[in-house]
């Protein structure tokens, strides 16, 4: 099958901090694909290369064969994403935000209301389509940031820990659905998480990234395999060690402060 | 292109009606401004032989609450960014153009139909305008707001946090407000203080607004029209321009 994400000796640098460094992967349409890696590995980075937030330093990147800098409204068309940190509006409906995506991303006015009750179905979400988001939990903003994901018929979906914060109860639902989606609309899947459970359960290809460096790829059983271990977070551990990497700073706070060195702070 | 520009006004608009605090809130202050300054300054400035104060400031205090809805509005890019809605519009295949002009336009709707909200509230308080320049004057009161929403927008792409709001509501929106001659005539001012004053756009929409509502002015209609359009136009192109650059 051909492969709907192409990554050449991508990297990305803030002042003369590398976040990415020479990470070269493909990920093959239809297939669900995990990139893992500690906080710091430089996994939010690399998604935001993908999904055009940020532009390469270095590297070749192609979505659905289009390049993120060049192409960006091609690509943007492509893909779907729920973002690490929440991105709904608050003071609007369940309804009004996938109504506001759908004006985005150029969602015929005759299919958006179809699909909408078809995705808040999925999402289990339909009897609450008109309540304020502020009012919803946690695990249902996180529904409905998928069902927006989707609402243009992405190729791609973006799942940056989606189930970050989640009880085990939505993360089974939300895995579900994800499954489900990749059964009948072949969507590809790109997710990131820390719950390796998470992977073994539905990732078929993973890439693990630590200090920015691609440090394996594969199956899940191959990187057990490779690395003489039963669990894949045994496999994790072996390949990135176990030392803590916060001391390092995220990719964000180094380029928060590589943006204040440039512009000045702004306290 | 226009779906997306029309979806991020509704926004706006829809998240203002809804937000009654928000409303009350913002007719609160000029209300006071008007009873306060209104009332309390009137016989010294008709002792002065200036006329009726409360004719002269209603303009000015709608000038007031429109810059401070505006800027307000066009502030809420930082928000937005702070509680992730920002990414959703900056990854639409959409141009940035089209949606900082959609929350533009939403932004100086929500103003102009907030200080027609306080020429309601000036005339239940006392004042009659030239009912004939009303129309017009709500016209003023658009390009006023379209000025300073894209002036909000135009700083707030500039931020990362909330931490510089008060900075801008302390160097840029109270000087903008109490240099303006929204509550004194510029015709008698020391010299130096009306340099300023020309420097400050919110002069001119407050002048326009005399002009059509009370019949009186210091700069022509012609110049006033002039400035509003030519800054107005300036920082929209400043605004699209920062706000394509955010990078988050």
């Amino acid at each position: 099958m051909a492969n709907i994400i192409e990554v050449a000796h991508l990297t990305k640098r803030f002042g003369d901090f590398e976040a990415v460094s020479d990470v070269s992967f493909s990920v093959a349409a239809g297939d669900i694909f995990a990139l893992l890696g500690p906080n710091g590995a430089g996994k939010s980075t690399t998604i935001k290369m993908l999904t055009t937030l940020l532009h390469p330093s270095e590297g070749v990147i192609r979505i659905d064969e289009h390049d993120p800098v060049t192409d960006s409204d091609a690509v943007r068309h492509s893909f779907g994403i729920v973002f690490q940190d929440p991105s709904l509006d608050e003071d609007l409906t369940a309804l009004e935000n996938l109504e506001l995506h759908g004006a985005l991303y150029g969602v015929p006015a005759g299919t958006l209301r179809k699909r909408i009750d078809e995705l808040l179905a999925l999402v289990e979400l339909a009897d609450r389509k008109d309540s304020f988001v502020r009012d919803f939990s946690g695990g249902m903003k996180r529904r409905l940031e998928i069902a927006r994901g989707l609402l243009h018929h992405p190729k791609i979906i973006f799942l940056d820990e989606p189930t970050l914060g989640l009880d085990p109860q939505t993360r089974n639902h939300l895995w579900h659905y994800v499954e489900q989606l990749n059964a009948n609309e072949g969507i590809t899947v790109f997710f990131t998480t820390h719950y390796m459970e998470e992977v073994e359960r539905t990732a078929r290809h993973v890439a693990i990234v630590d200090h920015g460096k691609l440090v394996a790829q594969g199956t899940t059983e191959s990187l057990k395999a490779e690395t003489g271990t039963a669990r894949l977070e045994d496999a994790f551990l072996a390949l990135t060690g176990s030392s803590i990497r916060e001391e390092a700073g995220s990719a964000t706070d180094r380029m928060r402060s590589h943006y204040q060195m440039r512009h000045g702070s702004r306290r | 292109m226009t779906k997306a520009i029309y979806i991020m006004w509704l926004r706006e608009v829809k998240r203002f009606i809804r937000s009654k605090s928000r409303i009350v809130g913002a007719l609160g202050q000029p209300l006071l401004f008007l009873v306060a300054l209104g009332y309390g300054l009137g016989p010294v400035f008709q002792k002065a032989g200036q006329g009726n104060y409360l004719e002269f400031i209603a303009p000015g205090i709608i000038g007031m609450s429109i810059i401070f809805t505006a800027i307000f509005n066009g502030m809420q890019v930082i928000w937005d960014r702070q509680f992730g809605f920002l990414k959703e519009t900056l990854v639409a295949p959409v141009s940035r153009l089209a949606i900082m002009f959609g929350r533009t336009l939403g932004g100086a709707t929500v103003a102009a139909l907030q200080g027609t909200l306080v020429l309601c509230i000036a005339v239940a308080a006392g004042f009659r305008p030239l009912w004939v320049g009303v129309v017009p004057a709500i016209i003023v009161m658009l390009l006023i707001a379209l000025l300073f929403s894209a002036l909000g927008i135009t700083v707030a792409s500039k931020l990362r946090d909330m931490q510089g709001f008060q900075l801008i509501m302390n160097f840029l929106v109270m000087p903008l407000f109490f240099l303006s001659g929204a509550l004194f005539p510029l015709n008698n001012v020391p010299k130096a203080l009306l340099i300023v004053a020309q420097f400050d756009p919110l002069s001119y929409g407050v002048d326009a607004l005399r002009h059509f509502l009370i019949g009186a002015g210091t700069f022509s209609l012609a110049t006033d029209f002039g400035v509003l359009v030519v800054v107005s136009a300036v920082f929209l192109f400043l605004g699209a321009r920062f706000f394509s650059q955010i990078e988050i």
